[in-house]
């Protein structure tokens, strides 16, 4: 009885969800209602002859032997077992078990030819290689148990394959199976478990229904068969669809052999099985559940996984998602990659030491999930992080083999507010390397806080405190590249307390960008102020090439005279400088709104268009590679030191000032004098294996605390170690007066407070020879030695370069020259 | 520190002062007044040793007035402790003459000083200036840039370096910048911990002494902010206070010396004109200015001052004999008498100011720079140093 009261109570929600196959059915329903009228006769003369069958115990209504026939399209042998099953101690389980094994494909199709009922012969042998009716008495893995760690999507043939180890024999019936439409009694299955739980509290009501309205009922029930014979007229595949998303709610017998299916699945099986699968095995076979241990899969689901089967993919034999990779050899060896990577080696020790606990799946391809990702990471932290191997790469030769792109790291230098960072932030924006996204939100930000104008520069000011008040506190690092080159941007701050930064950015330069505002009096201004002393700092840092980038010519219109005169003075003061002319280019430009920065300005734009020389790129472009000191010992000036998150506690970057380093490579950092191993090493963001002269280059160390690694302080090879100094000489270009006085020294990122201790002789400009001794001031302009002592020892040997100041001014540069 | 006994004789300056050193900065005093070859008395603790005619040995402290000689002064900045190691010059019941003793002269304690040579004009202004009780100004100074800074105490007489504190802080990165501001919190909260520490806010009485804080950029500017919003969290009520008078300038790094470009500023300058550090570095940027135009009236080291102070140059109308105190704590009693004479001339003979830097303040240490003296004539002088070059060569001293 409760089998129909809860038929009619559903009938509803299944049209609901069975919308998509109705919805195609539509035009075919009334000629099926039709043709399937007359077999009213059927079903009498197969109610007479189940009850015949049926035993006098059990007390059955005509009502359900009907329900019964109508279910399994007059078989009568079906019927019978289904109704003896229904009232037998476990009814509903074994009945619906039962007709979920009848699911097969070519039942149904054999079905639908069919009009009228068949007794089915019971000997008859499946045309099929594989018995498609398991029988009762044969333990049945559930189909969602099977497939609980299987995804929606892509069941892959060999998994499939699984059921046909399985000892299924056909049972009574034709091509073993009845002619029962198994769509309808996967729903009935479907709505039977769904309500089972509500089934007490409606039972009086549906029976009430059931007894009232029969009519509607088999009308109801004849909807239903319309349309699956429709199903089965158009396609058999389509069926099949149907027949998997009921059939994955299909209720279930026992679990009683649960264990020894699992144990056989665990072992590879023969290939030729699995060749056969596809084909072979409808998915029905394996639609089977564990009784109310997890809600059905929603219908959508249920359509998906019938509707992409076929691409194979690696699957669990066993219940865990992450259980295949461990019990597979010929996946967990399936390793692309020459060595174990550290994933590999956290997984097969997941394996052997966590059975039941498997290691993360893993594709052989590489692939991971982000769980996996994260599971695999942190157990690298708590386990022992393995020893890092040097793969003894002869790095020069790498080098020249890589064959890699010319690279180039330029600072942007000048003076406060005339546009760097803007000029950069347009540059990247129109190169694309930030995306049209992000500049929006900056605008938007900027807009917030009424600095509209300021949206570019946030591409490179990034702290809150750089936004707030406008203005670029510390180098930013930024990457771009051309067809030719590849470029490091270091955007530089241009207010004065902040040049110890600059300074540590031109240090890692090849060469630079002198940006110079164009309007009003900003650029007198500047040329009083930072545009003056950047520049004689980077040419006092070595930087010999210089694009001038003539910023803001949107304030003065395009002003060629303009230009010119700026043009004329910078050259100037900067040949002055000893920069050569033919290592200056002045480019006009406008960052706000980027005419000649990647594209040359449209003619409107300039009056008279006097201007057809490069665009800022190209005049980057055309900039010689620097020379790299490759073959000199390890030298690297750490500009930064931090933490590189979970797997990389310590890590530090700088540019390699001279040679080469490898993984693996041990160095040393000065002046603590502390050596540490080399675990990774990125350069531009990306993991490389070396690094050489020349390259910006992030290092993860291992072995080292890092209390021995501060700014400015010098990664240096074990071999051939720099060495700690407290007093040295150096020949300086004087900037200011010099006399006997208390300096910073700035090389690189390192600053430390010194003393002018003796001022040794004034040197001829050109010559180079004394021409005073012991004077007692220097003049600017002057070419001097002196002698330095400093207040703490200090990694510097001869040849560096280094700059002094006081108080807020650059008074300084020079040579080491005896240390 | 208070004069308890004073007796000098106002022509050779032979005699003795007894002083009792009421606190640390009066140490400093006394090392600068203590020479070699000084007698000095104070109390000490001596282990006694004596041998029974039965051969046993007794060891025992005993507490006594010791006169010794000086041979050399010891003095430690940081926690104004000043030993005086010398020989034993009366004898006593338990101490043999001539044998050695150690001094360490303590707070509340009083010592006796008698001067070998006599009180010279150089001295007796050191004991005026040390007994001087009138209030004076300290300054706490904190200076600092990213990831470093010096507190310092800032006294009439000296600048005490009292803890440096350096916090890494990871520079801005792409996607780092969670670490650099994480760092620069740490750095707030180390430094404040340890500045509360130093100044001890509770046991001092009111009012407190002023907070200088100096950075390039605005550091010092949040650092200040951040003292507040912790001040107001915490409900710390001498912090409360002391918020009034922090005060904001700007130096060009966080190193130690740019405190003397701090202390030049002009609002700086305006809380603490009073303070003779004040007044040394201004004279210190005077100079220098004078010394960058190169017109011939700025000279400094040992020969050059001498020598314009012969020719006349350091006199009345402005001219300035600027001198370290450390000159006066040479070892050699010429070196000595030396500069005190060279003082001493200016003084009376050419009618010039002398000025005696402190040696531990950053004017001090700038004039060290400058061979310890320096000069402002009133008129250029050109030349003072070419006639000294062959001496230069094998000499190579500055002193």
């Amino acid at each position: 009885m409760g089998h129909q009261r809860v038929k009619a109570l559903d009938y509803d929600d299944d049209l609901d969800s069975d919308d998509d196959y109705f919805e195609e059915g539509e035009g075919d329903g009334e000629f099926l209602l039709k043709l399937f009228t007359p077999t009213q006769k059927n079903m009498r003369q197969g109610t007479i002859e189940v009850k015949a069958a049926l035993d006098d115990s059990i007390s059955i209504s005509d009502k359900e032997i009907e329900e019964a026939l109508w279910h399994y399209f007059y078989d009568i042998t079906k019927s019978v077992t289904y109704l003896k099953n229904k009232h037998a101690p476990m009814p509903t389980k074994v009945a619906a078990q039962k007709k979920s094994k009848q699911v097969s494909r070519f039942d149904r199709a054999a079905n639908s030819a069919m009009n009228t009922q068949v007794q089915n012969a019971s000997g008859t042998v499946s045309p099929y290689p594989i018995p498609q009716k398991p029988s009762l008495e044969h333990a049945i893995i559930s189909a969602a148990e099977f497939f609980k760690d299987v995804p929606w999507l892509k069941v892959p043939p060999h998994r499939r394959g699984d059921i046909i180890i399985e000892p299924l024999y056909p049972r009574g019936g034709l091509l073993g199976g009845s002619s029962k439409p198994s769509k309808l009694a996967a729903l009935a299955a479907a709505r039977k478990k769904k309500l089972e739980s509500e089934k007490n509290s409606f039972a009086a009501a549906a029976a009430v229904d059931a007894a009232e309205q029969p009519t509607d009922k088999v009308v109801s029930l004849l909807d239903r068969l319309n349309i699956k014979g429709q199903g089965k007229q158009d396609v058999a595949a389509n069926v099949t669809k149907n027949e998997i998303s009921s059939a994955s709610v299909l209720p279930i017998p026992t679990l009683r052999k649960y264990p020894a299916r699992r144990k056989r699945s665990s072992s590879p099986r023969p290939a030729e099985t699995r060749e056969d699968k596809p084909a072979s095995v409808p998915a029905s076979d394996n639609l089977i559940e564990i009784l109310d241990l997890r809600a059905p899969p929603s219908t959508f689901a249920a359509t998906m996984i019938g509707a992409h089967r076929p691409e194979p993919r690696a699957q669990s034999p066993e219940g865990s998602m992450f259980s295949l990779y461990a019990n597979r050899p010929e996946v967990a060896n399936a390793n692309p990659f020459s060595g174990p990577s550290p994933d590999d080696i956290v997984m097969n020790a997941q394996a052997k030491g966590n059975k039941s606990k498997k290691g993360p799946l893993k594709q052989p391809n590489g692939g991971k999930t982000p769980s996996n990702l994260a599971d695999s990471v942190s157990s690298l932290t708590v386990e022992e992080a393995p020893k890092v191997k040097s793969k003894n790469l002869n790095v020069l030769e790498e080098f020249e083999k890589s064959n890699m792109k010319r690279m180039a790291n330029f600072v942007v230098i000048g003076h406060v507010d005339h546009g760097k960072s803007t000029l950069m932030g347009r540059l990247l924006y129109d190169l694309k390397v930030v995306d049209q996204r992000s500049v929006d939100k900056l605008r938007k930000e900027a807009e917030n806080i009424g600095k509209s104008s300021f949206a570019l520069a946030w591409v490179m000011d990034q702290t809150s405190e750089e936004r707030s008040r406008g203005i670029t506190v510390d180098i930013a690092t930024n990457y771009f590249e051309t067809e030719k080159t590849r470029f490091t941007i270091l955007d530089a701050p241009g207010h004065r307390d902040f040049i110890p930064n600059m300074i540590a950015g031109a240090s890692q330069a090849d060469f630079a960008v002198l940006v110079i505002d164009a309007s009003g009096n900003s650029f007198e201004s500047g040329l009083k102020g930072q545009t003056k002393e950047h520049a004689l700092l980077v040419r006092s840092m070595g930087v010999q090439r210089l694009v001038i980038a003539v910023n803001k010519m949107d304030t003065v219109e395009w002003s060629q005279a303009r230009f010119n005169e700026i043009s004329q003075q910078m050259t100037a003061f900067l040949v002055a400088a000893s920069f050569s002319p033919k290592n200056l280019a002045f480019i006009p430009c406008a960052g706000l709104t980027g005419e000649n920065v990647i594209k040359p300005p449209l003619e409107k734009v300039i009056p008279g268009n006097w201007y057809s020389g490069p665009t800022l790129v190209e005049a980057l472009d055309a900039s010689e590679p620097a020379k790299r000191a490759l073959s000199l010992p390890l030298r690297l000036t750490i500009s930064d030191v931090f933490r590189g998150g979970v797997i990389h506690p310590i890590s530090i970057s700088g540019r390699l000032d001279a040679g080469s380093l490898q993984i693996g490579d041990s160095v040393l950092a000065m002046p603590s004098g502390e050596t540490a191993t080399i675990k990774s090493v990125e350069i531009e963001g990306m993991p490389a294996d070396w690094a050489v002269a020349g390259q910006i280059a992030t290092l993860h160390l291992a072995d080292i605390d890092p209390i021995h690694l501060r700014l400015g302080d010098i990664i240096c090879t074990p071999s051939a170690p720099i060495k700690n100094v407290k007093s040295f000489t150096a020949k300086i270009l004087a900037f200011e007066h010099v006399v006997p006085m208390s300096v910073d020294v700035y090389r690189g990122r390192m600053n430390a407070p010194a003393r002018v201790s003796r001022l040794v002789a004034v040197l001829n400009k050109h010559s180079g020879e004394v021409e005073k001794k012991r004077p007692r001031i220097v003049q600017p302009g002057a070419v001097a030695r002196i002698v330095v002592e400093l207040e703490r020892e200090m990694p510097l040997e001869v040849g560096t370069r280094v700059v002094f100041r006081a108080d807020g001014n650059t008074i300084a540069a020079g040579l080491l020259e005896i240390s | 520190m208070r004069l308890l006994k004073q007796q000098i004789d106002r022509k050779d300056g032979s005699g003795f002062a007894t002083l009792l050193p009421e606190e640390p900065e009066d140490m400093w005093h006394a090392y600068n007044l203590i020479q070699p070859n000084d007698l000095l008395r104070a109390r000490a603790m001596r282990r006694i040793t004596k041998e029974s005619d039965s051969g046993s040995v007794a060891s025992t402290r005993i507490a006594m007035d010791l006169t010794i000689r000086v041979t050399s002064t010891d003095f430690d900045v940081g926690s104004g402790q000043l030993h005086v190691a010398g020989k034993v010059a009366v004898e006593s019941e338990y101490v043999k003459l001539g044998s050695f003793h150690t001094l360490d002269l303590e707070l509340q304690r009083k010592f006796t000083i008698e001067k070998a040579d006599g009180w010279d004009s150089v001295a007796v202004e050191m004991l005026k200036e040390a007994i001087d009780t009138t209030k004076r100004a300290q300054v706490w100074a904190v200076v600092m840039q990213e990831g470093l800074a010096n507190i310092c105490l800032i006294t009439e007489h000296q600048t005490i370096l009292r803890q440096k504190v350096e916090v890494p802080i990871p520079r801005k990165r792409k996607g780092g910048l969670d670490g650099h501001e994480k760092a620069l919190d740490k750095f707030f909260s180390t430094l404040l911990s340890t500045l509360l520490r130093h100044l001890d806010l509770p046991a001092q009485t009111t009012p407190y002494k002023p907070l200088l804080l100096a950075s390039p950029g605005f550091i010092a500017e949040s650092f200040k902010s951040y003292i507040h919003a912790y001040a107001t969290r915490t409900t710390n009520k001498p912090l409360l206070t002391l918020l009034p008078s922090i005060l904001v300038a700007h130096s060009s790094s966080g190193h130690q010396h740019a405190l003397a470009e701090v202390l030049s500023d002009k609002t700086v300058l305006s809380k603490l004109s009073d303070t003779k550090y004040a007044r040394e570095t201004a004279l210190m940027d005077r100079f220098f200015e004078l010394l960058r135009k190169d017109d011939g009236r700025a000279w400094y080291g040992p020969r050059e001052v001498e020598r314009a102070v012969e020719k006349g140059g350091v006199g009345r109308g402005g001219g300035v004999l600027l001198i370290s105190n450390a000159l006066f704590r040479a070892q050699n009693v010429v070196d000595r008498k030396r500069w005190v004479g060279l003082v001493d001339r200016v003084r009376e003979v050419e009618g010039g100011e002398v000025r005696v830097l402190s040696s531990l303040h950053e004017s001090g240490k700038r004039l060290e720079g400058l061979g310890n003296v320096a000069a402002i004539l009133t008129f250029p002088l050109e030349d003072l140093d070419e006639a000294d070059e062959n001496e230069v060569e094998d000499g190579d001293g500055e002193l």
